[in-house]
Order: structure tokens, then sequence, then C-alpha cells
């Protein structure tokens, strides 16, 4: 057993070489971000729809950067605050895609925000635009806290994966309810063991995404851990190679947590006696 | 001259501008971009025939970086 004999990453019609899915905000230059994309080995990555600039417009496009055959683009809603807003960006990001040939014009990442300060999810907003978007033949990868209850009912609404926080956007804290993650992961994989369970925000450093794999998540989707990151382009490896580590420590099986030591060294054949 | 609201910003363009002349007035990337009429959709082969009237609301979005 090794990570080439994984089974891909599989949400709805879309297959995945890499299990780890990176945003491209925050760079501070484009070079940055392309040799960033590069070293995290992700084949997808999100973008946000924005008003095209009338003024002070650089001239150059994100998508001048990025390799379009390389890279299958997921559209955020990023910013949308209720349903209405987040169904008219995902129409506006697919209309985009469409005339790009890229594969992803048919799925978008839904996120319907409640609150500026903790960038939490709506669920209700976020479960109403889900139905909405899934109507209308989206694909939808949605963004959710780490509620059990909220997941279990965007998966019957026909989200194509759920992605529940591992703690607040951008906040670094990593995963702080492993518990929840846990009862996501099994209430949502009983009876469909393939389900794609992507933990999709609040990463902190290379440890974050090794334990969100060895919760048995299927994807880890981040982005400010890589962007503001000192090194950009070497955090990006370390995450690439925290995705494998976790995701095939996974699969090899953790032994069971013990109160008490047992001893690896055998116990016959010592020369040495006990103290007691 | 008719007057628009273009990105948010009150414009004015002359009568029976297209999309695609108000695209090209603005130097806009037509490859990159989509563009809303009135909060509906104007698909790409209709930005030559598609012409604004006055009080149209239109947004031309691109895509970003993002998470």
């Amino acid at each position: 057993m090794d990570e080439s004999h994984d089974k891909p990453l599989k949400i709805g019609s879309h297959v995945l070489k890499s299990r780890l899915i990176v945003g491209t905000g925050k760079y501070d230059t484009l070079s940055l971000m392309k040799d960033s994309l590069d070293a995290s080995g992700s084949d997808c990555v999100t973008v946000a729809v924005r008003r095209e600039k009338l003024y002070d417009r650089e001239g150059k496009n994100i998508l001048d950067t990025i390799d379009l055959a390389r890279y299958t683009l997921l559209p955020n809603t990023a910013g949308c605050f209720n349903a209405t807003d987040a169904v008219r960006v995902a129409r506006l990001g697919r209309e985009i895609l469409k005339s790009l040939e890229n594969p992803g014009a048919d799925w978008v990442k839904l996120e319907v925000l409640g609150d500026s300060k903790t960038l939490l999810p709506d669920p209700i907003a976020t479960l109403e635009a889900c139905q909405r978007l899934v109507a209308d033949g989206f694909q939808v990868l949605c963004y959710t806290s780490d509620d059990p209850i909220m997941a279990v009912r965007l998966k019957a609404a026909g989200a194509a994966s759920v992605m529940p926080a591992g703690s607040p956007i951008g906040s670094g804290q990593g995963i702080l309810n492993p518990n929840n993650l846990r009862i996501i992961l099994e209430y949502l994989k009983t009876d469909d063991p393939d389900y794609p369970v992507i933990i999709d925000a609040g990463v902190g450093t290379a440890s974050d995404v090794s334990l969100a794999f060895e919760l048995g998540a299927d994807g880890v989707l981040l982005n400010t851990a890589i962007a503001h990151a000192r090194d950009p382009v070497a955090m990006a490896s370390a995450m690439k190679h925290a995705t494998l580590a976790g995701r095939l420590a996974y699969r090899a099986g953790r032994i069971p947590r013990r109160l008490y030591a047992t001893a690896s060294s055998p116990e016959e054949g010592l020369i040495t006696s006990r103290p007691w | 001259m008719i007057k628009i609201e273009f990105n948010g910003e009150s414009c004015e363009v002359e009568e029976e501008s297209t999309v695609a002349d108000l695209l090209q007035k603005a130097n806009v990337a037509s490859r990159f971009c989509a563009v809303e009429l009135n909060l509906e959709i104007v698909p790409k082969d209709q930005y030559v025939i598609r012409s604004l009237a006055d009080g149209d609301k239109i947004e031309v979005v691109t895509l970003v970086g993002g998470g």
C-alpha cells in the first residue's frame, strides 16, 4: 500500500488526482501564487467572482497565470450573505467558466456567510441556496460549520460534497472540534462510504491537514495557510506532504489509544531484574 | 446619450450602444468576463446585438483570486 494505489478523490462527476484543493487569494504576487500552486501538487483551485475594475486595472487577469489545462477551477460564492446573491454569483461564475471550456463550469463552492467578523456560514440561507443551485443543475460543494445535523441536511439537499470548517476561515486555528468531524464523517458515509467530505477552512499548518485526513476526511481545502506563510512555496510543499502522510496514515489504520504503555521490546529473555 | 449604471457607477453611453461597445470602451477582455444586464445573464454571442437602454444596470464580472 502506498499513495500511488489510493483511489482518486471523486466529487460528483469530477475526479481529482490530488486530495488537496487550494485557494488563489491573498498572494503578494501572481508569480508567487503560480509557484505555490505548483508546489502544492493540487489539480483544483478555487477562484472568486468580482466586478471588473474599471479604473486602476493592471491589465493582467488571474486567468493569464493559471494554466487552465492543468487546473480545474472551482468558483466560489465568497462574500455572499444571502441565498439570492449566492445563486446569482454562482451563475455568473458558471458563465465565465463555460466560455473557457474549463471542466469547473458545472460546480460551485457555495458559501453563504452570516457574519463578517466570524465569517461563519448562515445555515438557513446556505441550505436554501444549496437547494436552488442543485435544482439549477450545479454540483454544489457546500461550506458549512462543523454541525453534524446541518451536514446531514445539506447532503439530503443534494450537495455533491459537504465541506465542514475546521475553524473560522483564515483563522489558522486548525481543527477545533475533531469529535464533530468524526460524527459528520460517520453520518454522511454510513451506507455511502465514497461520499466526499472535505475539511474547508481554518487550517494553520501542515499537521492540521494530516489530522483532517487521519480523521477520515476525503479532501482538504485551504488558502491562507499557504498564501500568508512566511515562505508560501515551502508551505505549499509541506501541505502536499501532509496530505499524502495523513491520508496514508488513515488508510494504514492507526493503533488504538491506550492509557498504559505496551513495551516494544520483548519481555522474554531479559537479563535484568525488577526492583518490585 | 443615455445614462446607465455600470458596475455600480453611473455612466453615459451613446444611444443604441451594445454590450460589446461598452466592453470595448471599458477595455474589458470579454474572454474572461460574464455580463449581467438588469439581473439577467447576457450570453456571449449576444454582446454584439444586445443594446443598452436608459436606466439599465449592467454588471461585468471576472474571476479573481479567492479561497
